[in-house]
């Protein structure tokens, strides 16, 4: 906090000082992830807007309501999805732990917690990869809808078609989101951070992780709680 | 500002250490047990009110997670203003889009639902003829929810 409020009485258009007061990695990639956001919002409110548009829509509780290992009948819904969502958060927690260790030059730390982060990025990927394969066998994929609406009527297949759309989109951004601490991980390991004298990179790959994170807890909301 | 380059200024957002990443987990881990709690809350209600009281509460726990997020562990909070407006004002444009194309979607189904093919040709045809008029204008009144939505 101690920046803005430095930065009240500081003249930080008169030239001489980067104004934003970031490099411009860093501010590229906010920029890069401001657009994205675009991107996922665009989905969700598409979504959103054909729900609005129907008369019913399967309940996502009578949808989701499996885990690994479970039986046919189970009747468990919100279970699994909350396990991916706590495995994300805390994948978000060991990215800012191995940020923070980066700007004390903890290189250990800092390999610990990628470890954890990526080890946590698989995770989720494993998790939505049983998902899709569930769903996929109870016959939910593109064009085809095996869920009746809530009230029991027959559904489209634009339940399914946004499902697999938007966590599809999703999980590629974790899968993106996994190759870039990997290859964070393994600079890490060669030393070039320790050479280049920060660990500023990491830093930009957090912060892509966070926004991974971020549009998890909307996709989390408007899919399996709403 | 003591630091004129940013070269030697690598932890000028790290503001809080470890603790706060903690005290943001923790508070994030609360916010989703609720959103949860909600969710199962949710499966028992049949009233409508009830039900969308309950997803308002919900959309507010989820603004609240993406606040921590993008404030703490993105570190918005302790960037330059300047700088965040230039990424907050456009994401405004979203706020617009949401309401816009959920009344849209919302209209759109309302007139799918009252659209009476019958009544609306009727109308048409009986605009000429003025003792029909008359007639027209009681139809259209019953039938509002198709001209006017």
């Amino acid at each position: 906090m101690e920046t803005t409020t430095v930065g009240a009485d500081t003249k930080w258009w008169n030239g001489g000082k980067s104004p934003f007061n970031v490099e411009y990695g860093k501010l590229m990639m906010w920029y890069f992830l401001m657009s994205d956001s675009f991107t996922f919002g665009a989905f969700l409110i598409a979504y959103g807007t054909v729900r609005f548009s129907s008369n019913g829509w399967p309940d996502p509780n009578e949808v989701f309501k499996s885990y690994p290992g479970a039986g046919e009948a189970t009747n468990a819904p919100l279970v699994f999805v909350s396990i991916m969502t706590f495995i994300l958060i805390v994948s978000s927690v060991t990215m800012v732990l191995a940020v923070h260790a980066g700007h004390e030059r903890n290189r250990k730390k800092v390999v610990t917690n990628l470890v954890w982060t990526i080890l946590g990025g698989l995770a989720f990927l494993g998790c939505q990869a049983w998902e899709w394969n569930h769903l996929h066998h109870e016959g939910a994929w593109w064009g085809r809808n095996p869920f009746p609406n809530a009230d029991g009527t027959g559904s489209t297949t634009n339940f399914t078609n946004f499902f697999f759309t938007i966590t599809g989109f999703h999980g590629f951004h974790v899968l993106s989101g996994v190759v870039i601490n990997i290859v964070m991980l393994v600079m890490t390991l060669l030393g070039t951070f320790e050479k280049k004298g920060h660990y500023l990179m990491i830093e930009k790959a957090g912060l892509y992780w966070h926004f991974v994170d971020l549009v998890w807890v909307f996709v989390f909301t408007c899919f399996y709680l709403l | 500002m003591e630091h004129s380059t940013l070269a030697a200024d690598p932890v000028h957002d790290n503001h809080g250490g470890t603790k706060e990443i903690w005290r943001t987990f923790w508070i994030l881990l609360g916010l989703t047990i609720v959103e949860l709690v909600l969710g199962y809350i949710m499966i028992g209600v049949e009233s409508q009110g009830g039900r969308l009281g309950l997803k308002g509460a919900i959309i507010i726990l989820m603004l609240a997670k993406a606040f921590y997020i993008v404030a703490y562990f993105m570190h918005l909070k302790g960037e330059i203003r300047n700088l965040v407006m230039t990424i907050l004002v456009p994401l405004s444009l979203l706020l617009w889009a949401i309401i816009a194309f959920l009344y849209e979607g919302h209209s759109y189904r309302n007139n799918r639902n009252t659209y009476d093919a019958y009544t609306r040709e009727r109308s048409h045809i009986q605009s000429t003829d003025k003792k029909a008029d008359e007639k027209g204008l009681h139809e259209k009144k019953r039938t509002g929810a198709n001209t006017m939505e």
